[in-house]
């Protein structure tokens, strides 16, 4: 049966590795290759790139990052960050990236999902997701690093996603995201419970303990985390062999 | 020299990043002279079958494989291994060519996400040369909605969802198959790749 994942983040500004918490207080450090690398050695089941580069110029050193990274790293490879279009999207894959992760403009434009999974196939668009809890089961979805709240409820958001096309959904809470409490087990619940695609549960990973319990509680089929395997408080190896312990599925 | 075919369906790069990783030369081409002189092929594939079969048959390349694969070892990969099968019902009937005995046909497996997407265990069924040196305990990654129907006899190694999904498969002469992405396989997949490296004479 297929293995729970475990996903390191690479969240990458001007060709080099950041980690934002909360999203702001940004530090700097790391190249995204050796990164990379190092999870792969690890046994990182696939590695997520985030460009946080806003300008043109740093998404040309961005695509450099990806190419280089799918010379050397042989686990499917997902980026995200400032993709707009079609064009976009084609433009990373042919660097090398098995699949995108669009969130913001997917918002604004749904149609790029549809249209992504017709040219490139369902299994490499994967539609990421920044929500935060507003009432009691209640949450909405956010834009533009979780600045703008879109008044856009969640469980129909993910819902109108998998019909649009996508392949699977990284869900991060905004709530729990650089809290190191643990994942946002009662909101990824309800969207594992809403949608028949792959949710991967983001945000709030900060002891080992976190990812036996999103995958004993939840639906999801694998956790991501950034900073805790950046500032290697736990190693991927640490946590996959804690999730095998529990009887829990892991590669 | 591995002959990666490129007849436009799929991304080739990330086969060839990984027969470069392990040093083996290789080429990206679509040249029917190239194919011949190669000492072994690898047939990739993302997509739809009917497609594919149309763009392979559109670059003129469908009977130089089907002889090659008499001569020199030839991997079919993903939509490339169900290639190699005689039929596929993906969207309509669609013949392949027929290289390995069965059809491709939708994966069964009710209250499972479609696509069978992520990584899944090797279970051994009957010896091949792609698999010397690996263990009881290995994982590839596998992004796939149809999967092939055939004799057990052809199935090196399959994998649960729930049922049997055939992962690798062997004509027990030249003709391999994976259903899976040695190429991202991590590990696994590298050494894979190199045992069908070891088999160019």
């Amino acid at each position: 049966m297929l293995a729970k994942r475990i996903i390191p983040c690479l969240d990458v500004r001007n060709g080099k590795v950041v980690k934002g918490v909360n999203f702001e207080g940004i530090k700097d450090v790391g190249d995204p290759v050796e990164c990379a690398k190092e999870y792969n050695m690890q046994g990182a089941d696939e590695i997520v790139f985030y460009d946080i580069t806003a300008s043109f110029e740093g998404r040309g050193v961005f695509l450099d990052v990806v190419r280089d990274t799918a010379r050397q790293v042989f686990v499917p490879l997902t980026v995200g960050g400032g993709i707009k279009t079609v064009d976009d999207i084609r433009e990373t894959l042919r660097a090398g990236a098995d699949k995108v992760s669009v969130n913001s403009q997917a918002v604004k434009n749904p149609q790029l999902i549809k249209d992504g999974a017709d040219i490139f196939g369902s299994q490499c668009i994967c539609v990421g997701i920044d929500a935060k809890k507003i009432a009691e089961d209640k949450w909405t979805v956010f834009i533009n690093g979780g600045r703008v709240d879109m008044e856009l409820d969640l469980i129909d958001w993910v819902k109108r996603v998998e019909q649009l096309g996508a392949g699977e959904i990284c869900l991060n809470s905004i709530d729990a995201d650089g809290t190191k409490e643990g994942f946002d087990i009662s909101m990824l619940k309800a969207v594992c419970d809403s949608v028949n695609i792959p949710v991967i549960a983001s945000g709030g990973a900060g002891r080992i303990d976190d990812f036996s319990e999103v995958f004993e509680k939840t639906g999801a089929t694998a956790a991501l985390a950034a900073s805790l395997f950046h500032f290697k408080e736990l190693t991927v190896g640490e946590v996959k062999e804690h999730c095998r312990q529990k009887g829990i599925i892991i590669r | 020299m591995i002959a990666v075919v490129d007849y436009g369906a799929g991304n080739l790069f990330s086969v060839k990043n990984a027969l470069d990783f392990l040093s083996l030369e290789n080429k990206l081409t679509s040249d029917k002279k190239e194919i011949e002189n190669a000492d072994a092929v690898i047939l990739p594939g993302v997509g739809a079958f009917p497609n594919a079969m149309k763009m392979l048959d559109a670059s003129g390349l469908i009977d130089v494989i089907k002889t090659q694969a008499k001569e020199k070892p030839l991997l079919g990969i993903c939509l490339g291994m169900q290639m190699l099968f005689e039929k596929s019902y993906e969207f309509e009937e669609c013949d392949g060519l027929g290289l390995i005995k069965g059809k491709v046909d939708k994966i069964i497996a009710p209250g499972y996400i479609i696509p069978h997407m992520g990584w899944n265990k090797l279970e051994k069924l009957n010896d091949s040369p792609l698999m010397t040196g690996l263990g009881d305990n290995e994982y590839v990654y596998f992004v796939h909605s149809y999967q092939a129907y055939c004799d057990d006899c052809n199935i090196s190694a399959y994998s649960e969802y729930p049922d049997k999904v055939p992962a690798l498969v062997y004509d027990g002469g030249f003709v391999y198959g994976a259903q899976f992405h040695p190429e991202k396989s991590g590990k696994t997949g590298l050494a894979i790749l190199k045992n069908f490296g070891g088999l160019i004479k």
